[in-house]
């Protein structure tokens, strides 16, 4: 038997995909997400401000409407104020820095042959390989 | 019509990111833990994904302008630079610290409680000062 997880997994998957290809053909734009909140934050995508807030609102937004009617998975977020600070900070430093991230680079990089989306993928895949190696398994604070 | 549609792609992808287990940081940090408790979800995930988006980038070979009239990026693939290296590998760190990348942590914001909205609060800051990181020409694109 396949692990309904790994089937939830590609139904989602398909979604995410779906959404990436219909913003992409429909609205002419790259479905990043930080790339779409980062231009918010820094002012860099100043011309198409309203587009980019409602993506945003509809990524917020939509789940949360399914959250109040029919329920969300637990996100089982860490409850360490220091582990989330820098998880945060270096998410969105990182991301940015690389112009990028799971979405960007992942998603549409990756279904495009960029060298550059399958290079960062490789390298963020490692990094995290690497980090959950030495803090959960050497170090055990996460 | 534009921000309609994005508020559609934004949802669609918030939904597709509830469903396959990717607002779920314990699922996302089983992935990066390739010497633990190994999970692959996340592979199925991106392999839901991407076949749509493949679609989609060859449609654009001979559909050159999006549904609503604006030409279809074509982002050049430069050459690999530091600061999509050094990016990617912070990016990564954050990553499997917390277990969220930029997307799940939007889509769960309305579900992840407090620690979710701290994660999201210190990513937004690292996003606001990455451009005034002075060293290594690691900032703002001069």
């Amino acid at each position: 038997m396949i692990p309904t997880d790994w089937i939830y997994g590609l139904i989602g998957g398909v979604m995410i995909g779906a959404a990436a290809a219909m913003f992409l053909l429909i609205n002419g734009r790259i479905m990043g997400a930080s790339g779409l909140l980062g231009g918010i934050i820094d002012g860099t995508g100043k011309a198409n401000m309203k587009e980019r807030l409602a993506f945003i609102a509809g990524l917020i937004g939509v789940p949360a409407i399914v959250y109040f009617t029919i329920g969300a998975p637990a996100t089982n977020v860490s409850n360490n104020m220091l582990v989330l600070l820098v998880a945060g900070l270096a998410v969105g430093v990182g991301t940015r820095m690389a112009n990028g991230c799971t979405s960007g680079h992942g998603v549409c990089g990756i279904s495009r042959f960029s060298v550059r989306g399958i290079a960062a993928t490789l390298i963020y895949l490692l990094a995290g390989g690497v980090t959950m190696l030495v803090l959960r398994h050497g170090l055990g604070v996460i | 019509m534009r921000i309609l549609f994005s508020l559609m792609a934004g949802g669609l992808f918030g939904v597709g990111l509830m469903i396959s287990g990717m607002t779920d940081t314990q699922k996302v940090q089983g992935w990066l833990d390739v010497f633990g408790a190994w999970d692959p979800t996340l592979a199925f995930v991106l392999g839901g994904a991407i076949p749509p988006m493949l679609l989609a980038w060859q449609l654009t070979k001979v559909k050159t302008t999006s549904l609503l009239g604006t030409t279809i990026p074509t982002p050049a693939d430069p050459a690999l630079d530091r600061r999509l290296i050094i990016g990617s590998a912070i990016f990564g760190f954050g990553w499997a610290v917390a277990g969220f990348c930029p997307g799940p942590a939007l889509a769960s914001l309305s579900f992840g409680g407090f620690g979710g909205l701290s994660f999201m609060v210190a990513m937004i800051a690292g996003m606001y000062i990455q451009p005034s990181i002075k060293f290594f020409g690691l900032g703002s694109k001069a």
